[in-house]
């Protein structure tokens, strides 16, 4: 396994434990039957798992974008916004089927892509910091979003939404779930069949050097910036189909803070270069964890964010090399401490 | 001025005519277009933009804004980014007017509390990131969490300030003689300022000063354009990005009481993207996020353009609020780009020239 792990799932082993201490059954499973007469899965584990999808989808673009262009997008936010905008616009000028479904989605993905595309040209064409590039989408995406529904909040109602929000009649998983595990197995297996995931990370590394291997460096950045605007697009769309309504000013607020998080728990260096993306999604889930475990303590939902800064400083000064050069050294003394008192012990008898 | 001339070593250009530096010549431009652009907002639709007393409350209402925009420039010069500023903000909004009423302190105390707040940001913070070597954005990020989740642990309703002491600080108006408008019954109206704007300039001089005249000032330059050759010319770079996180965590706290000297309210949403504001602020008025370059007159004109743009977007009826933030973001791309064509020229000059 690799190092990088080891602290996001010691992390997350912790929240386990400490929430099986505080109730024992947190993690119950049970079977109910909710509205629509299916029998489904609840418990906390499945509203963990099913409310992380849209930042676990977003934070496997995140870690791309990271590793190849050594910044972030913050305006994945903003662009989510205008996605599922897209999405619902076309919804509503339709009667709602299965093909109508993908159309919308499809169109949502080509603006993302689009956003992707005007981001990433910022980044590798005219040699702006990621962060700040996308400061401009962060600013004028969601007004954008307004502007594409006439500036209203509309509805869209369709049972067919519902299977994606929630569940499909007899799956007692919510769709979310299946859609995130599908997205993951598929980035997967393009990073070890392809040489995406090589190329990011010589770009990330060393972009000049990358080029003259003969690497379309700036290729490269624009294209994990497409991917990104893929994920968002997915995301925006789970997150209109969950509610059925968009409301561009909160729809996935603040999930940019969120995914560059889960990137940084997840080990990865934001200074991008070598990724991890299982890194990165287990990060996802520790942050939800985290934050249905404070609601489940009674925090008030506007406290909560004071509570996660403690957690996250606490993870992340673990994992700063400083302290971990400390704690080497640490162990180092101990083991060769023992090691003496062996060796001594030995000699004496 | 030059602010990186001693840095950018190029014997070439300081033999012949010295040539304008990247800061000054982006700090010009950021000044022309404000100018520029309040001229023609003059020209075009008159009556408002001519009153002087709207000139002024470009300042009135943005002052803290200022202040704190000043704090993130030391840090973006220094290489790094600190967005915790609008957390901190809020956090001292709603502390000093709790304190102020609940627990009928002093205005003096409120302003030690609002300092100390800003203080402590600043010491966690930066020893975290210089010290610890974590990345600022996290750290930073954290913090903001921290201060928007404590303000709501302060209270979670928005109080208003009642304190009596306070409230006639609040009022104080300096008036300027000679400068005003003409109210409609024909009477003089003089042009008043803020308390909070007499700060707010204080601090951009004192920035500037420093900036430019003390060796900590120069140490930000160089460690932000390359800390490797900063740290080998014996400069502390840690200590040296230590100071400068907490200068902004201590300019944020004086932010938030010049926020509350304004609204005289503490709020959990006060200052809500701030930290972007400010941010696009510094980079309009010159700063580059990449360190080594940057000028707090320019970011003191960064924050009067992004404020003159919407005003000048109300004004030409557009008044649905997207607007605003289109226009916003069209000028911070224009900016942006703009920024990065010169430069890029001026590279290859250079490289032509060497």
């Amino acid at each position: 396994m690799k190092s990088q792990l080891v602290i996001p799932l010691f992390a997350l082993l912790l929240l386990v434990v400490f929430n099986l201490i505080r109730d024992a059954g947190f993690f119950s499973l049970s079977i109910t039957v909710n509205n629509n007469g299916n029998s489904v899965l609840s418990g906390n584990i499945i509203s963990i798992l099913n409310s992380a999808s849209e930042l676990a989808i977003i934070s496997i673009g995140m870690t791309l974008v990271t590793a190849s262009s050594k910044g972030q997008d913050i305006s994945v936010g903003a662009v989510a916004a205008i996605a599922g905008s897209v999405f619902v616009r076309v919804l509503r000028e339709h009667n709602i089927t299965w093909p109508i479904i993908i159309l919308a989605f499809l169109g949502g993905c080509v603006a993302a892509i689009l956003c992707g595309v005007f981001n990433g040209t910022l980044v590798a064409g005219f040699k702006i910091q990621p962060m700040i590039a996308t400061l401009i989408l962060l600013t004028a995406g969601r007004p954008i979003a307004y502007w594409i529904n006439g500036g209203a909040t509309p509805t869209v109602d369709s049972p067919l939404l519902g299977y994606i929000g929630s569940f499909i009649p007899g799956v007692p998983i919510p769709t979310p779930i299946l859609i995130v595990i599908v997205f993951a197995v598929l980035v997967a297996l393009i990073l070890r069949f392809t040489n995406l995931g090589l190329y990011t990370q010589a770009v990330g590394i060393n972009e000049k050097s990358a080029r003259l291997n003969g690497i379309n460096a700036a290729g490269m950045k624009i294209l994990s910036f497409m991917i990104l605007g893929v994920c968002v697009s997915i995301a925006g769309c789970i997150s209109v189909s969950r509610i059925g309504l968009i409301n561009h000013e909160t729809i996935l607020l603040d999930i940019e803070m969120d995914a560059i998080l889960a990137v940084a728990i997840g080990g990865n260096a934001l200074s991008g270069g070598k990724f991890s993306i299982a890194g990165s999604v287990i990060g996802a889930y520790i942050i939800q964890a985290l934050t249905i475990t404070l609601y489940a303590m009674k925090v008030s939902s506007t406290a909560v964010k004071a509570y996660k800064a403690i957690v996250i400083i606490a993870i992340v000064v673990l994992g700063s090399p400083v302290v971990q050069g400390y704690l080497l050294k640490l162990r180092d003394k101990l083991f060769q401490k023992s090691k003496k008192a062996l060796e001594s012990q030995a000699y004496g008898e | 001025m030059g602010s990186n001339r001693r840095l950018s070593a190029d014997p070439l250009g300081q033999k012949q005519r010295e040539p304008i530096s990247n800061t000054n010549l982006l700090l010009t431009i950021t000044i022309c277009t404000f100018f520029g652009m309040y001229g023609m907002a003059m020209a075009v639709w008159g009556s408002g933009f001519l009153n002087p007393q709207q000139f002024l409350d470009l300042f009135n209402n943005n002052a803290f804004l200022i202040v704190v925009s000043c704090g993130l420039t030391i840090v973006m010069i220094a290489g790094g980014i600190d967005i915790s500023v609008g957390g901190i903000t809020a956090l001292v909004t709603m502390a000093c007017v709790v304190y102020l009423d609940d627990h009928s302190g002093s205005v003096v105390g409120s302003m030690a509390l609002a300092l100390g707040i800003g203080t402590a940001f600043g010491l966690v913070q930066g020893f975290l990131i210089s010290y610890l070597e974590i990345q600022p954005f996290i750290i930073s990020l954290a913090g903001m969490f921290f201060a928007k989740g404590m303000t709501t642990i302060v209270s979670v309703a928005p109080r208003t300030a009642k304190h009596v002491a306070f409230l006639a600080l609040k009022q104080f108006r300096i008036v300027i003689p000679g400068i005003g408008s003409y109210g409609k019954t024909g009477n003089f109206i003089p042009a008043r300022v803020e308390l909070g704007v007499v700060i707010a300039l204080a601090v951009v001089l004192l920035v500037y000063a420093m900036l430019k005249w003390t060796r900590f000032g120069r140490n930000l330059y160089a460690v932000g354009g390359n800390n490797q050759s900063a740290l080998m010319l014996g400069i502390n770079v840690k200590r040296t990005r230590f100071f400068s996180y907490l200068i902004s965590g201590v300019l944020s706290g004086i932010g938030g009481y010049v926020y509350l000297l304004h609204t005289g309210a503490g709020n959990a949403s006060n200052a809500s993207a701030a930290e972007m504001q400010a941010i696009a602020s510094a980079i309009i008025g010159g700063t580059l996020l990449t360190g080594g370059v940057g000028n707090v007159i320019g970011t003191l004109f960064g924050v009067l353009s992004l404020k003159t743009i919407s005003n000048i977007v109300i004004a030409s009826g557009l008044r649905e609020p997207y607007w605003q933030s289109i226009t916003v973001g069209l000028m911070l791309c224009f900016f942006i780009l703009l920024q990065s064509v010169i430069l890029s020229i001026r590279e290859k000059g250079g490289m032509r020239k060497n």
